[in-house]
């Protein structure tokens, strides 16, 4: 393996991912989402985008097959192996403020996944090459969650899909720059109100 | 509304104002079939700017009528949604760009065309972006108002074609000092093969604040806290 790395619960974790290489992340104890944003690593402009990737294959859940589409066009990965089995891209990341509006204007002070993106963003800019501020924290993936929409239109937040072990396996198709947030949120059961690590692996298909 | 100016949008064309707080812009939708995607920033601080799943989680809803509004990622709102006779707008597919307008609909260049070239929206919000001094990093998820997709129980997304019929009108109430780009090309999933954008033709006008009891600010208990924090801004 070339890359082996455990992500506790309310951390951030940014690495790169080069194109070919297999991106595989474990939800290790079950239902724990991994907030994650891509960028392609030559061109931090051209990003992940959620609607572009839902529009492209007519299908709001992500899995097997799913290419991974950026805001300039481009096929940054492909899932490639999923035992989840469905994946959601448009319940975002929980913030400070929107923990405001959605549960009660005291919740501002509890930890949330978007000051891991900015944390994680600001650190990559320093001294890395790289270049990285809020505005540039879009819509994210969160693996292992379910957000189902239903056929009048409403937003429903299931939760349960994934389990203990429930992987989910990317092929880079470019190089690209990776972004988790291991999401913290107690106050919905995306994390089954229990936050729990998350193990990520990269590997040259060589290896 | 107290009308302060009107404008017709042509077909396929980017737009841009600064829409003030306590004015409202009604589109309408003149000929039917129209698109207008939309782009939303807090003028006065640009990073914050229409967010999507913050939108659909605060009002648990996959696509956007009247009652309903659109928070920034900051927790405030942006617009209200107060008036609509669509009944339904899609926040969920984005907008198309250079090379999928061109895969759909071949090349039609100004050379030949004149203002009748074929234009996509993505390059139309970059470029409107760069004269207040954004960028591509800073395309925000855009609205497909007038437009309606469907998802099955199997997450499969449905273009509906004739949603939107000539005389749709749709009222946007700025909560706050709010940058609005809109395009007018067509919808990404229109299953048309042939490029035929639609004019939709823009009213804007003083309005009055929010009451107490404003069918928005009442819709849900979110709602109502998005306004307090929204209000707690201006303070």
């Amino acid at each position: 393996m070339k890359y082996d790395t455990i992500i506790p619960a309310g951390e951030s974790w940014i690495h790169e991912i080069l194109k070919g290489q297999y991106f595989r992340i474990v939800d290790v104890e079950g239902n724990q989402a991994a907030d994650t944003l891509f960028y392609n690593a030559h061109d931090y402009e051209d990003r992940y985008s959620a609607q572009d990737t839902v529009r492209a294959q007519a299908n709001i859940y992500l899995t097997i097959g799913t290419r991974l589409m950026s805001s300039k066009g481009n096929v940054l990965l492909t899932i490639v192996a999923d035992t989840c089995g469905r994946h959601d891209t448009l319940g975002g990341a929980c913030s400070t403020e929107s923990n405001m509006v959605r549960y009660a204007i005291e919740k501002r002070y509890m930890h949330a996944c978007r000051q891991s993106f900015v944390k994680a963003a600001l650190a990559w800019g320093i001294g890395l090459g790289g270049m990285l501020e809020k505005r540039d924290i879009t819509h994210n993936i969160n693996f292992f969650m379910n957000v189902p929409v239903t056929p009048d239109g409403g937003l429903t937040f299931e939760d349960g899909v994934s389990g203990p072990g429930k992987y989910v396996e990317m092929r880079a198709e470019m190089d690209v720059l990776a972004v988790i947030s291991n999401c913290p949120q107690l106050n919905n059961p995306c994390n089954a109100y229990n936050p729990t690590p998350i193990h990520v692996l990269i590997w040259d298909p060589m290896d | 509304m107290n009308v302060l100016f009107e404008d017709i949008i042509q077909p396929g064309a980017t737009w841009s104002h600064v829409l003030k707080r306590g004015t409202a812009i009604r589109m309408t939708d003149i000929k039917g079939g129209a698109n207008a995607a939309g782009i939303f920033y807090n003028w006065e601080s640009p990073t914050e700017r229409y967010n999507l799943p913050d939108t659909l989680k605060a009002q648990h809803v996959a696509h956007l009528t009247r009652g309903h509004v659109l928070y920034s990622d900051m927790g405030r709102i942006l617009c209200s949604i107060t008036e609509d006779t669509a009944g339904w707008h899609d926040p969920l597919s984005g907008c198309s760009n250079a090379a999928l307008a061109e895969a759909k609909y071949g090349e039609a260049r100004y050379q030949e065309h004149r203002n009748d070239c074929i234009k996509n929206p993505y390059d139309g919000f970059v470029v409107e972006l760069a004269k207040y001094g954004l960028s591509a990093r800073d395309m925000a998820a855009p609205v497909n108002f007038f437009s309606k997709v469907v998802v099955d129980k199997d997450g499969n997304m449905q273009f509906v074609t004739n949603h939107s019929r000539a005389g749709t009108t749709i009222e946007l109430r700025a909560e706050m000092n709010v940058l609005v780009l809109l395009n007018t090309c067509q919808h990404p999933l229109d299953p048309k093969p042939r490029y035929d954008p639609k004019p939709v033709s823009i009213m804007i006008g003083k309005v009055a604040a929010p009451a107490s009891n404003d069918p928005c600010r009442v819709s849900r208990p979110e709602n109502t806290r998005g306004f307090i924090l929204t209000e707690r801004y201006f303070v």
